[in-house]
């Protein structure tokens, strides 16, 4: 590519913006399907949750679930939508295989909440990203393909199942920004029980459309739409790449045409999929197996007493009441399942920073590791409670309670079985100690005589080598002090040597 | 409204029904006599119309969220044409 | 003549056994239905399982349903668990549906005898039966004309004596219609009064399931079987349950009726109009102060009620694909060259006869981008003037009444290539779907040709007991409906 300020494109001194918009489609967390009783599965043997409705055999209809409206609503509150007072559904006619009425289920004329907005996070500031609509439709069929032949193998385990989607207004930003907007959303519909939000089941889709402009452009580009985004990750990077080479394209004079990629998380590309090149015609209508719904004021009100404490609140909340730094409170009310766990503790034991700690460090750490969520792991408020209270009244030490903490998790015992179990208690008999510092100090004699000679970095290997003859039991105060003591307490150096 | 050959491809093409020639013809020259029977709704003034919410009530059908019994699978899968093993079974899908 | 009622009774009191009865309908059946056609599928075995199992327990002492032992038949867009239920058309031959529509499970629970499938047009688009994709049901009256349709089967079943009663389902107009041309009772009930699920849509909208019977008094009963809330229809009425059969006995005066004056100016036959003239008259001596009213946008109904319909069923009719049910038509091809997903689409679809493929086209045409507000939405706000109508009518009266069919049945053949024309058959019946109201057609005389005439009474929102009423007012002093068509069962004919 040559360089300099060439006629044919844009002189790469200018900078671009980039416009984005996102949509995503959530699982709602219901027990069934969206017009049907057939159970919201999930890995279950092909076409073993299906039934007349979502299977759209003839003379078939459709009943709305009252739980999945009612989540949609309160996803529709949590974002600050204006919710509709009349609410319809419409059909979305298309065909494929993967839809057995030949039309989705949708709100298209209606919508349950417009016009919303969240709050991210930006420089130790806010900023607020606004929300076009949220509205809930049913999810289409599964189709996988045969390897050998080809062939479309349908299963319609999934058709039916009931999805929120949320719209952003396209916006000026960075593909950073827009992964912070995904873990804000996920935060929010997580807190209030919308939807688990989980990518690895496919409880989350995202697909993005990005233009880029000239910075302080009037006119937007034109946008390319990206699908196949498994992860917030693959997002950003996806919408990093698709930017880069939407600029180099303008730059060399060339235009961006609208159409459909695919991003490739392997090699970080975008590819086509297919042109955009004629709109489909949906011919969307209301749908008239169902008639409107009415949201009243009465309603939305018991939805909004109802609904949960969200994040940024809470945050501010546990900053004011519980005196942590801002740092602590954004991580601990990062997930609602570790807020709820850590409010519990403190309630059991009122020293918030301890218990942030604990969480923060060795019980996120666990989680990490074994790549579970808080309530598949074996740990309950009580029981760290019972360690933290058994390492703050010196029954043990910290290195201790680390290894009890993870038998805990192991075993389900409590910590105060452990202990016992494994005699972990914390020895401060002092006598006993003694005897422990006297033995070590007697088979080293060489870190003894360095520490005479100005060494004093040789008691830590002292003190080390009691501890381990403990076990780490020993109260490493009174080790220290002991070693110490029986150091200078040895006959004074003898000058000749 | 005048009713061309083009438009019947088109139409054809968004319900998905392959059509003969002599069908399209035959075709064009119905839905043109029809609608051009319909176009009388044109002539009526609907201008204080508001197409009514629903039959007068202003009630709320749910169902609870409760899982219920579906089709077994065998009888899910009873009148596929044609399937390959618990899968309903058809052909490749050009990429849309 | 036997009604269900009669025979529920002798079945009850033991003077005859449901076997008995089921026996004598399949040998009807088999004798007569040849010359007529109205059955395309007879559940032989099913039934007399059903009988026997009837027969056994009254042998116990034990209770039946009310209509232990009735032998009726289903038309074949309502889905009967475990029988073959194509709508009358080729795109679902083979199809056998895993459930029972909830009017058909109604009749079950009450100890009915489903003794078959009844023909119809294809997916009930049609006004002679002609549209089937199987086979022609000729009128029992006479067999070189059309019973009507799209409920032709189950009306030709009813008149010809092949059952004691049957269901059809009514769009705009396809219970009323076959039942006048084939001097049987039909009614219609109040959109959301009888469950739609397990009707095969057309147009979710306006469809609803009805009886067909021999008298009013069946319809009544058959009524108080399958009429109330459903908890799988969405449209299903909340109303509260009633006895549709305690009224009907009572006298009728005082009661107002009104003459639609643009609904006898559609009436193309003198013989038509004159027979319900007459019977207004009847009323007038009963006691019922009859009056001349109007429904100003009465001609403009016929516009209406296809867009609406149409655009409906092309939406409802797009899921015969022929990928997870139905019939699948591959498509012929060159060697070597791929079929794709979509083929087979396109090629099952060829599977619809020539009415629906029109009508689908039709109904996407209305909905698509460009026509939709032009078209769609200006027929519903022309549907909400029809509403208006017979809001502002039913201030002045309680029931109206008209002709149900411009004209009797007309030839086989004879209006098939007009699609136009067929769908001006509909002229009466369309503001009754179009508004949701119940309205009902029974016998009210002969023409010349001694061919049945049907008057309809259209009622208000859930008034079906005072149509019902004012219909058997006019029964009980008349034999129209007592008469039955001498069928030539020779061979030759």
């Amino acid at each position: 590519m040559n360089g300099g300020a060439c006629s044919a494109g844009r002189s790469r001194w200018v900078e671009f913006d980039s416009v984005v918009s996102v949509e995503i489609h959530v699982q709602l967390a219901t027990e069934s399907k969206l017009f049907c009783r057939c159970a919201s599965v999930y890995g279950a043997q092909p076409n073993t949750s299906v039934c007349p409705v979502c299977l759209g055999l003839p003379g078939s209809l459709p009943v709305v679930n009252r739980e999945a409206f009612e989540l949609g609503i309160c996803a529709a509150l949590a974002l600050s939508c204006e919710v509709s007072s009349i609410c319809t559904f419409d059909r979305k006619n298309y065909f494929y295989p993967d839809l057995p009425k030949s039309y989705q289920i949708t709100q298209h004329y209606s919508a349950l909440g417009r016009n919303g907005r969240i709050e991210i996070e930006d420089n130790g500031g806010a900023r607020q990203i606004q929300i076009d609509r949220v509205h809930i439709e049913e999810d289409a069929g599964k189709i996988v393909y045969d390897e050998t032949t080809g062939e479309s193998l349908i299963d319609f385990n999934r058709c039916g199942v009931p999805l929120l989607e949320i719209v952003t207004k396209p916006w000026v930003t960075t593909p950073e920004e827009v992964y912070k907007y995904l873990v804000a959303i996920k935060q929010v519909l997580q807190y209030t029980g919308v939807s688990d939000c989980d990518m690895e089941k496919g409880n989350l889709r995202c697909d993005v459309n990005i233009s880029v402009m000239e910075q302080g452009a009037q006119e937007f580009g034109t946008r390319t739409e990206v699908k196949n985004l498994n992860s917030f990750r693959a997002v950003q990077k996806a919408l990093e790449y698709e930017k880069k080479r939407q600029i180099e394209l303008i730059r060399q004079g060339k235009k961006v045409v609208m159409e459909t990629l695919l991003y490739d998380d392997v090699s970080g590309k975008t590819a086509l999929q297919r042109s955009k090149e004629q709109a489909q015609d949906y011919r969307y209508f209301p749908e008239p197996d169902l008639h409107p719904f009415f949201i009243s004021g009465e309603w939305l009100e018991s939805v909004r007493s109802k609904m949960v404490e969200l994040p940024g609140a809470r945050r501010e909340r546990f900053i004011r009441e519980y005196f942590l730094p801002r740092y602590d409170a954004g991580v601990l009310t990062g997930d609602r399942e570790i807020a709820d766990f850590f409010e519990k503790c403190v309630t059991l034991h009122n020293s918030p920073k301890v218990i942030s700690n604990w969480i923060m460090g060795e019980v996120m750490k666990t989680l990490n590791e074994k790549k579970v969520s808080l309530s598949d792991l074996n740990l309950s408020p009580a029981q760290l409670v019972e360690l933290i209270n058994l390492l703050e009244s010196g029954e043990i030490t910290n290195l201790v309670a680390k290894d009890v903490l993870a038998a805990v998790i192991e075993t389900g015992k409590s910590p105060r079985d452990i202990i016992a179990q494994k005699g972990l208690r914390q020895e401060s008999a002092e006598d006993a100690l003694r005897a422990v510092v006297d033995k070590v100090i007697a088979s080293n004699p060489v870190p003894a005589v360095e520490y005479k000679k100005g060494k004093k970095t040789a008691a830590q290997f002292l003190i080390g080598q009691v501890m381990k003859e403990t076990k780490g039991r020993a109260n490493p105060q009174i080790v220290a002090r002991l070693v110490l003591e029986a150091l200078d307490k040895a006959a004074p150096e003898n000058p000749q040597k | 409204m005048e009713i061309d050959a083009k438009l019947v491809e088109y139409l054809a093409q968004l319900c998905s029904i392959s059509l003969s020639e002599e069908e399209k013809i035959s075709l064009r020259g119905d839905l043109q006599k029809i609608l051009s029977y319909f176009e009388r709704i044109n002539a009526l003034d609907t201008s204080q119309v508001q197409v009514s919410a629903s039959g007068g009530e202003q009630v709320n059908v749910f169902r609870e969220d409760r899982k219920g019994a579906g089709l077994p699978q065998d009888e899910a899968l009873k009148n596929a044409p044609d399937r390959k093993g618990n899968f309903f079974k058809a052909p490749p899908i050009i990429e849309r | 003549m036997t009604t269900c009622f009669e025979i529920a009774r002798k079945i009850r009191n033991r003077e005859v056994s449901a076997v008995e009865v089921v026996k004598a309908t399949l040998e009807r059946i088999r004798l007569v239905d040849p010359k007529i056609g109205a059955y395309l599928q007879v559940t032989e075995k099913d039934a007399l399982e059903k009988a026997q199992e009837i027969d056994s327990r009254l042998a116990k002492g034990e209770s039946v349903g009310a209509l232990a032992g009735v032998p009726i038949a289903i038309k074949d867009n309502i889905v009967t668990k475990g029988v073959r239920t194509t709508a009358a058309s080729r795109i679902l031959e083979g199809f056998i549906p895993p459930y029972d529509a909830t009017a058909v499970k109604r009749l079950r629970d009450a100890d009915a005898v489903i003794v078959g499938k009844t023909n119809n047009d294809e997916f009930a688009m049609g006004s002679s039966t002609e549209n089937s994709g199987y086979k022609v049901t000729r009128n029992p009256w006479d067999l070189k004309r059309v019973p009507g349709g799209s409920s032709g089967g189950s009306a030709a079943a009813v008149a010809a004596d092949t059952c004691a009663a049957a269901l059809g389902s009514d769009t705009g107009g396809s219970i009323r219609q076959p039942a006048a041309l084939c001097g049987v009772v039909g009614l219609k009930p109040t959109y959301g009064l009888v469950s739609r699920y397990g009707l095969i849509t057309f147009a979710s909208s306006l469809d609803q399931i009805g009886p067909i019977t021999k008298d009013v008094r069946d319809a009544a009963t058959i009524m108080n079987i399958i009429s109330g809330r459903c908890e799988n229809d969405s449209t299903s009425l909340e109303a509260a349950a009633q006895d549709f059969t305690a009224h009907i006995e009572e006298k009728i005066d005082g009661i107002r009726l009104g003459l639609p004056k643009e609904y006898f100016a559609l009436s193309a036959d003198s013989e038509v109009t004159k027979a319900v003239q007459d019977a207004a008259r009847l009323y007038e001596n009963l006691g019922a102060k009859i009056r001349e009213v109007s429904l100003p946008h009465t001609d403009i109904g016929i516009a209406t009620y296809y867009i609406i319909a149409n655009a409906e069923a092309s939406s409802n009719l797009a899921r015969y694909t022929g990928i997870h049910y139905s019939s699948r038509q591959t498509p012929e091809t060159g060697s070597g060259s791929q079929i794709f997903a979509q083929d087979v689409i396109d090629s099952t679809r060829t599977l619809f006869g020539r009415e629906v493929k029109r009508r689908i086209m039709l109904g996407t045409f209305v909905l698509s981008s460009g026509y939709y507000d032009a078209y769609y939405i200006k027929a519903l706000k022309v549907q909400t003037l029809i509403c208006r109508d017979f809001e502002e009518v039913f201030k002045e009266v309680d029931a109206l009444i008209t002709p149900t069919s411009p004209t009797p049945a007309f030839g086989i053949g004879e209006n098939i290539e007009d699609p136009l024309a067929m769908y001006l058959c509909d002229v009466m019946t369309v503001g009754a779907n179009l508004a949701g109201i119940p309205a009902i057609s029974i016998p009210c005389g002969f023409s010349s040709r001694g061919l049945p005439i049907g008057m309809q009474i259209i009622g208000n929102r859930l008034s079906e007991g005072r149509i019902l009423q004012v219909a058997r007012a006019f029964e009980r002093e008349t034999e129209f409906h007592k008469k039955k068509p001498r069928i030539d069962t020779d061979e030759c004919g």
